[in-house]
């Protein structure tokens, strides 16, 4: 239960973190929260040979509008997303998820970027992400690329980010009025990783993602399309759901995780805003 | 052989100069390194939340912290936490409570409760259980603990 040994550098600007990310000879592992990362080091699940701590390098954090998108640098912690009014305002979405992420303790190191890279498939942000239609910015020693919820996350862990990029930013397209929102989790205990969960847009078109139903996010686009051509048609929504190709796991067989994803789905809708 | 790096600190308000394996977790640099053996350490993992301590006045998980990543932080434990206004008040109550019975979970637990207290939110019920969300306690029910977080609340505004 202890990590194994590495060496640790720390940073203090992004150049001199993309410096070391670059060099592939050894292999270097960035540290944002370290809330996900630290445990699979304890278990040692994750053995990287550098450990780059990107905690001292202040370009990474922070909230701005940018051109009708909210840009969240990378490592901008979740106590930090849940504090900011530019969040609850023009990203109600995420917003409404952060309280179901974890426990304090959690939020208060915890950061975006860091969730996104990992992108654990019952993790929220890559649900809030992809039901927003948003980008992430990623930068490496030799350049510099932004990369579409859409075409962000390839599988189990592993996403469009390459090992010598750094996650830079998150955009997420400002609310606009009429825009409505919904999220609905369901969990054994508050905080745990979801059963299944879901994240919904109608911006003005719907968008839907569910977590913790395969190994990526997954967006319901039957059921989307069912909503965009009649958004009170609920119960032809929950049935398109039947195309969506869930895995089984520990909390139950596709069967019953269908069920769950139609029961969260309702619950979503009902409660958005 | 680990590696090892300089850092700078402050525990409890003294402010100490040492050198840390780069692989070591806070809870153990304060435990082993420290003779501060209040911190408890559960799960390792961060699920269990006995090892939360204050870090900046926020509570981190000192299990999945590094000893290196503290460096130019000040750190409160349990032994440290008694400096703090709410601290005497939030004990008594733990006491008239029967807030804790085998103590294992409490430091992480009192250190969760005063970030709530101190952040000045209401006794609201619901609010504490979902601040102190995060730590287990296997032996009161978490009941009698939210009646010494609502308590200590109430004293306060009295």
């Amino acid at each position: 239960m202890k990590a194994q040994d590495f060496r640790y550098e720390r940073p203090s600007t992004m150049d001199e973190a993309l410096a070391i990310l670059a060099d592939t000879d050894q292999e270097a592992q960035p540290l944002a929260g370290g809330q996900s990362l630290m445990p699979m080091m304890n278990f040692r699940l994750a053995a990287p040979d550098v450990l780059v701590d990107l905690g001292g390098v202040p370009e990474l954090s922070g909230i701005c509008e940018d051109n009708g998108e909210i840009v969240i640098g990378a490592m901008t912690r979740y106590r930090d997303l849940m504090a900011s009014e530019m969040v609850a305002r023009d990203v109600p979405l995420l917003a409404a998820a952060l309280p179901h992420i974890a426990h304090p303790a959690i939020r208060n190191r915890g950061t975006l970027g860091g969730s996104l890279a990992l992108s654990d498939p019952a993790a929220e942000s890559p649900a809030v992400l992809l039901a927003l239609g948003g980008s992430v910015d990623l930068r490496s020693a030799s350049g510099q690329r932004s990369v579409a919820a859409d075409e962000f996350f390839f599988g189990l862990y592993e996403t469009a980010r390459q090992p010598e990029e750094l996650i830079t930013a998150v955009r997420l397209p400002k609310a606009a009025p009429g825009h409505r929102f919904g999220f609905y989790e369901i969990t054994r205990r508050h905080g745990d990783y979801a059963m299944i969960g879901v994240a919904v847009a109608q911006a003005p078109d719907w968008r839907i993602a569910f977590f913790s139903v395969a190994g990526t996010p997954l967006r319901a686009t039957d059921a989307e399309a069912v909503l965009n051509a009649d958004a009170s048609d609920i119960d032809a929504a929950v049935a398109a759901l039947a195309s969506l190709e869930i895995d089984g796991d520990r909390h139950g067989d596709p069967a019953m995780k269908r069920h769950l994803a139609g029961v969260a789905l309702r619950r979503a809708i009902g409660g958005m805003s | 052989m680990s590696q090892t790096q300089d850092i700078t600190v402050t525990i409890n308000g003294e402010t100490i100069h040492a050198t840390v394996p780069v692989r070591q977790n806070l809870a153990d640099f304060l435990r082993n390194g420290q003779g501060l053996t209040g911190t408890h350490v559960g799960c390792e993992h961060g699920v269990c939340g006995a090892c939360t301590l204050l870090m900046d006045d926020q509570t981190v998980r000192s299990c999945l912290t590094l000893a290196v990543q503290a460096d130019g932080a000040s750190i409160t434990t349990i032994e440290g936490l008694g400096a703090r206004p709410d601290t005497k008040a939030l004990k008594a109550a733990f006491t008239n409570r029967n807030a804790l019975q085998c103590g294992y979970c409490t430091p992480g637990m009192l250190a969760s409760a005063l970030e709530y207290i101190e952040s000045g939110a209401p006794a609201d019920r619901t609010a504490i259980r979902e601040h102190l969300s995060g730590n287990y306690c296997r032996c009161t029910g978490y009941q009698s603990i939210v009646d010494a977080v609502c308590e200590t609340i109430e004293g306060r505004q009295s």
